[in-house]
């Protein structure tokens, strides 16, 4: 059985955030976490290549880059393809969902990819791609290797899977048919039964996890409104006076806008440990377009803007953590009268 | 970030160049920005034609704040 292994340059050894526009590459071989992978593989099966990219590429970079990938992977004639783990890294989630999703669409080869289930990736690719849950940090990297190997075996195989809950995946969203013990009604008495008493008990449908908001209705007018400018993108003022964390951050700081018509280069830095700065500290209005916002303010297409940008970190934010500092920003936008806000994410 | 602002009722143009992503989280106001590592930037421009892209990459938030919408659209911002 021959398993083409995908990994990111970071994993791949090439380099980290400054490498992150590598252009696809493939070497002979298991390379860095393949290794340990080849040795789980028991003999049964062998990594006859690894396939790599910077995920900066793979995440927006041009619509050609995917399809070259799959291309180098097709040239070492897998029977599998697995990819990752990538663990909460967004850009490289992204990457392996979208290079085994083009795998199956191009060569029609089972895939497997592995990465924490917050990984916004898992949202978009579960239902067409296998994932592996891992732990958010590589510290799980050994459990996850495991599980990868006992899968890629299943699928080269050619075995049927079970349900997710039985083979240790995430669900696919598929319905599958099975006998059960005992009717619907008596079933669903159960589990009413069992939250009445306390009891632990599984949904036999579960509620999807991302929650809709409605939106807010619309401004009716941009030329009267007050607009607030926000980023997770970790824009903080040269020496990052207030010590934003570049990862998980636990803040969000406030600042001014007072007298500048843009920001300029040499003025700010970025508190990000996820994507390389050097663009954006080139010109910060890439990151917080204020020269922009200012120039539509002068014409009148923008009310007013407030004189203060909020800044904090998304990288690898906590979710329930970046929920606070969001409401707390919302709170102190509407002391200020806020209006609308233009957010810049990363 | 996007929903909680939108939970206090701020109507929110999120500029993001994974906008499949902020899709699926569920923010309702998207603009198409450039790059992950600049939004708002197209360095490959001449400075001018640069500038005058970001002033349409803002003007698309505009058009997304004063446009009725349903759930997660995508607003996609015009070559200058």
């Amino acid at each position: 059985m021959r398993i083409v292994h995908y990994l990111n340059q970071f994993f791949a050894g090439i380099g980290g955030e400054d490498r992150a526009e590598t252009p696809p590459g493939a070497r002979a071989g298991a390379v860095g976490p393949g290794r340990a992978l080849q040795q789980l593989l028991a003999g049964e099966a062998e990594i006859a290549g690894t396939v790599f990219c910077g995920d900066g590429l793979v995440a927006d970079g041009p619509d050609a880059v995917v399809p070259e990938i799959v291309a180098l992977i097709g040239r070492f004639a897998p029977d599998v393809v697995v990819a990752g783990p990538a663990f909460d890294a967004g850009r490289y989630g992204l990457a392996c969902a979208r290079v085994c999703a083009a795998v199956i669409e191009r060569l029609g080869i089972p895939v497997l990819a592995a990465m924490a289930p917050d990984n916004a990736a898992v949202e978009i690719y579960r239902r067409e791609v296998l994932i592996v849950p891992t732990t958010v940090t590589a510290l799980g990297m050994k459990a996850a290797l495991a599980a990868m190997a006992r899968l890629a075996l299943r699928l080269g195989r050619d075995e049927t899977l079970g349900p997710a809950a039985v083979e240790g995946y995430l669900p696919r969203g598929r319905r599958m048919n099975a006998r059960a013990p005992a009717p619907a009604s008596e079933r669903a008495l159960e589990l009413l039964l069992a939250r009445l008493d306390g009891r632990p008990f599984t949904s036999e449908v579960p509620l999807p996890r991302y929650e809709r908001i409605p939106p807010p209705p619309p401004v009716a007018d941009p030329a009267r409104m007050r607009l607030a400018l926000v980023t997770e993108c970790g824009l903080v003022p040269s020496g990052n006076p207030d010590r934003l964390e570049w990862v998980r951050a636990s803040k969000w700081l406030t600042y001014s806008l007072d007298g500048k018509q843009n920001l300029a280069r040499g003025d700010y830095e970025v508190a990000h440990g996820g994507y390389d700065a050097a663009f954006a500290v080139e010109d910060p209005d890439r990151l917080v377009p204020v020269d922009a916002v200012r120039e539509l303010v002068r014409r009148g297409e923008i009310g007013e803007v407030l004189d203060a940008y909020y800044v904090t970190c998304g990288n690898h934010g906590i979710l329930s953590q970046m929920a606070t500092h969001a409401r707390e920003i919302a709170a102190d936008l509407r002391r200020q009268h806020v209006d609308s806000v233009l957010l810049v994410a990363t | 970030m996007a929903k909680e602002l939108e939970r206090a009722g701020f109507p929110t143009a999120t500029v993001t160049s994974l906008a499949a992503v902020a899709v699926k989280v569920g923010a309702n106001r998207i603009v198409r920005g450039h790059r992950f590592s600049h939004p708002c930037g197209r360095p490959e421009l001449p400075p001018t034609e640069e500038r005058a892209w970001r002033v349409e990459l803002v003007r698309t938030a505009l058009r997304a704040l004063s446009t009725p919408v349903e759930g997660p659209t995508i607003f996609e911002p015009a070559e200058p």
